[in-house]
């Protein structure tokens, strides 16, 4: 709306408002004035600096920054699943690999990811420094004059009363002040404030945005995570190398971990009628510094285990089979539990795999073939034949371990490649054909609750297995973060900030009192003005106090 | 007990029904208001509003005090309207008692699943406009909520309906409670300024389209759109805050970027993109709106589609 469209009253209007900003929002770009003449070498730079932290930018910038977070929620994550990941590129040998480069499958880490919130922070600072400037100035500032005729505000009124001015100013100051205005009197006039909250609201809440980011970036470079599972009996010390995996911030000492152990005792895990889980507990032992005390702990989800700042979770569980390789002189060379990975998280069928590297028996033919084993097996905690011998039920009522495969061959160990412990490549191995089990069938069906049933024979060299025992295993998440303490002192400030930015209004009232020059009386102005919403409630209760307190008026 | 529930369920969505169709008659057949002014003095009109609706306003949560008072100078209740507001008020009353009872059927509090989340998330919406009906005589919003409480109900019923059952062990916790009540009034809250904001765009286009012409200005749709995003966007922030302490209660990590969490702040970003735009020239209006449906797009993913289709922590809807 230009100056000359503008209604007398709207004029007046914009500029009680102008001079001293009833917002404190910083004036779009282009509409600055600008400085001619001189040439000044570093005016791109204000420009674009200008442009940057201007509302608009950051409109963009937010949209983008959810457009962005778009391919997060629709491609697998290394972050959340790494397996996942790998699945999905194998599965698209074109376009997964491409993906990859464009950090498809870490998004959140991505620095086109990193750039679009660095941006929008940057643009943010830049409004903000300002911003909080201009607020701290309102602040210490008197509320701006009364104008000429309060009563000719979109919300205001006009009557008389039989009080002289300087009652009716006292009563105005009183009343405003009542309703916790900030009131600035003067000779006939009143002019009141209210409503600081709203901007002080604002401003803490988007300097709170800011800090809980550098709370997250604190977590981030000094904070570790890792995954390790334990079975029923088993043991933990945080060590680098007692990890399954292990992520750790840029600046965690890896040599300096938090030097607590735990020993897990058991695992139980109940379920109802049907199957669905009702409880799973841990019971632990706790040791928090070498040669302390051991406290006993119960660990549930929801209710993790805690050792100064850091925390152990409860995130999984399964089982482990007892594994024993015995050669045929009756020598044990294997004897472990190994935990299998459920592939029905309803009813806990689990794929086994376990690996025998050191069997004693010579390398084959001419290439020096090793002769390891690894074994592949299928684990139904609750057996049933007309499942196809799949699991009926997740707890441990009938266990067999069923579709025994026994691999002959070099596991690929040796090479010193990393390889995933759940996993068996056969590239390498062949099929042992001939393996007996219970009953001398090929394709054995192991049951470790019967001595009978549980041994497989006629292996390479004769070799004999048996799986005489299964336990449970948990899987638990060592979590270290210290920024996470910074980070929720943010998030309930940026709340706080927020409600009061959005439910407070910023107002500003003014009363003029002055004697009529006919009745002899006094003529009482009231004018209001709000930035957003309606002002017209709280206009006529003030207006209904003062004239409450004030003799006959008309 | 479990059986009770569910017919009540119906006989809800029956009632709706027929208020949904009320409404529609009275939007279409009743005198066009001639216009809309600013209420001078609402408090007068307020307290005569007061007398006039029945509707219980005391189990309802206090509307946004930013919503200015619009009164139509239409004060005609045709039969269909009566009848339609009638209808809402019984469905309301048996909607709560279906929440009551399916609650009992599963010894916890009602929010367990997508069906109960969807039943809650429609009885919130109502509720909201119940009030606005009897604070803002916003009769003409009845279809447009209505309908879509209708669909919204029909799909929980059939699709997303479980039997009342315990909870599974991750969503035993007391967050339960606090993360899904926010999540659960946010949600509503946004449902019903996402319909305004989309009639608030069709009024722009044809302010004196056949029934466009019936709908308050587009000014107080837009005030209207803002006033409930205002109220429901520090409650949705609180419910993604929770969120993150369950998790990190749970899980042992605040924020995972889990699809679910993903779509939470993918709505939260634009729905603050959204009450930014209000305060920049050249984006209020028109611009400002098409975030705020975009946003109400980015929550009905976030709740559909997340949940069935995406695998993530978050897939405890009990559909399969």
């Amino acid at each position: 709306m230009s100056e000359q469209t503008m209604s007398p009253v709207t004029r007046e209007e914009a500029r009680l408002e102008a001079p001293e900003l009833l917002s404190t929002a910083p004036q779009e770009v282009g509409e600055r004035p600008v400085r001619g003449g001189r040439r000044r070498p570093f005016a791109p730079f204000v420009r674009a600096w200008r442009q940057l932290t201007s509302m608009r930018t950051a409109l963009l910038l937010l949209f983008l920054l959810a457009l962005a977070a778009v391919p997060g929620s629709l491609l697998p994550q290394r972050s959340v699943d790494p397996t996942l990941v790998t699945i999905y590129i194998a599965k698209h040998p074109k376009l997964g690999p491409f993906l990859d480069r464009l950090s498809g499958f870490d998004v959140f880490a991505a620095p086109w990811f990193a750039a679009i919130y660095a941006l929008l922070f940057i643009s943010l600072i830049g409004c903000l420094i300002p911003r909080i400037r201009m607020h701290a100035k309102a602040l210490l500032r008197k509320p701006p004059k009364a104008p000429a005729h309060p009563a000719r505000l979109s919300t205001g009124t006009m009557f008389e009363t039989s009080a002289p001015v300087a009652d009716v100013i006292a009563v105005g100051t009183k009343v405003l002040r009542g309703r916790r205005y900030r009131v600035s009197g003067d000779v006939g006039t009143v002019a009141a404030e209210k409503g600081y909250l709203r901007e002080t609201g604002n401003l803490a809440f988007h300097v709170s945005l800011v800090v809980l980011l550098a709370g997250i970036a604190v977590g981030s470079m000094f904070g570790y995570t890792g995954k390790v599972v334990i079975t029923d009996g088993g043991g933990f010390t945080n060590t680098l190398v007692q990890y399954d995996n292990f992520n750790h911030g840029a600046l965690v000492k890896t040599d300096q971990l938090n030097p607590f152990s735990f020993r897990m005792n058991k695992f139980t895990a109940t379920y109802q009628a049907d199957g669905t889980p009702a409880t799973f507990t841990a019971d632990v032992n706790l040791q928090e510094k070498p040669g302390g005390p051991r406290v006993h702990h119960v660990v549930r989800v929801n209710d993790p285990l805690k050792i100064g700042e850091a925390k152990v979770y409860l995130i999984n569980h399964g089982y482990s089979p007892h594994v024993v390789v015995k050669d045929k002189t009756g020598t044990v060379i294997f004897d472990d539990y190994v935990p299998c990975v459920a592939s029905d998280t309803a009813n806990l069928t689990s794929s086994c795999v376990f690996k025998i590297p050191d069997t004693g028996l010579a390398p084959k033919g001419e290439l020096k073939v090793p002769q390891q084993i690894g074994v592949r097996a299928v684990l139904a905690p609750t057996f049933a034949d007309n499942n196809f011998g799949g699991s009926v039920f997740p707890a441990l009522r009938n266990p067999r371990l069923a579709g025994v495969q026994v691999y002959v061959g070099d596991l690929g160990i040796d090479a010193g490649t990393p390889q995933n412990v759940y996993t068996l490549n056969t590239t390498r191995m062949t099929l042992d054909k001939n393996i007996k089990g219970p009953n001398g069938s090929s394709t054995p069906i192991l049951d470790p609750r019967n001595p009978k049933a549980d041994t497989v024979t006629n292996l390479p060299g004769g070799l004999v297995l048996t799986v005489d025992n299964v336990k449970d295993y948990a899987v638990f998440a060592v979590k270290y973060d210290p920024g996470k303490g910074l980070v929720l002192l943010a998030a309930i400030a940026m709340l706080v900030g927020l409600v009061g930015s959005l439910l407070v209004r910023r107002r500003r009232m003014w009363i003029r009192a002055s004697p009529s020059s006919s009745s002899g009386r006094t003529v009482v102005e009231i004018g209001g003005l709000a930035r957003s919403g309606s002002l017209s409630a709280e206009f006529e209760d003030l207006v209904r106090r003062v004239k409450a307190r004030l003799p006959e008026q008309g | 007990m479990s059986g009770l529930s569910n017919d009540l369920f119906v006989a809800t969505v029956m009632a709706y029904a027929i208020a949904m169709v009320g409404f529609a008659f009275d939007l279409a057949f009743r005198r066009a208001p001639t216009r809309l002014i600013r209420a001078a003095a609402p408090v007068a009109a307020q307290q005569k509003a007061l007398v006039g609706a029945g509707a219980p306003v005391d189990a309802a949560p206090p509307a946004p005090p930013a919503i200015e008072v619009v009164e139509d100078e239409d004060r005609g209740y045709g039969r269909g309207g009566r009848i339609a507001v009638a209808l809402t008020l019984v469905g309301w009353v048996t909607h709560l008692a279906t929440i009551v009872t399916r609650g009992f059927a599963a010894h916890r509090v009602p929010w367990g699943n997508m069906y109960e989340f969807s039943t809650i998330v429609a009885f919130i919406a109502i509720t909201a406009f119940l009030v606005l009906l009897q604070r803002q005589k916003a009769r003409w919003l009845g279809t447009f909520v209505l309908v879509p409480v209708v669909l919204y109900l029909g799909l929980a019923g059939t699709v997303l309906y479980v039997k009342a059952g315990p909870l599974v062990p991750a969503l035993n916790s007391y967050w339960l409670k606090i993360h899904v009540v926010a999540a659960m009034t946010a949600t509503a809250m946004f449902f019903v300024s996402g319909i305004i904001a989309i009639t608030y765009l069709f009024k722009l286009r044809r302010p004196d389209g056949p029934l466009l012409s019936r709908l308050p200005d587009a000014a107080s749709l837009d005030r209207l759109t803002y006033g409930l995003v205002a109220f429901a966007f520090p409650i949705w922030t609180f419910a993604v805050m929770a969120g993150a302490i369950w998790a990190e209660a749970a899980w042992g990590r605040y924020w995972g970027w889990d699809p679910k969490e993903t779509w939470s702040f993918i709505t939260w970003v634009i729905y603050a993109a959204y009450l930014h735009s209000r305060a920049t020239a050249g984006w209020k209006g028109k611009r400002a709106a098409y975030f705020a449906v975009a946003a109400f797009g980015a929550m009905i993913i976030n709740y559909y589609v997340v949940n069935t289709f995406i695998v993530g922590l978050h897939s405890y809807a009990g559909v399969k």
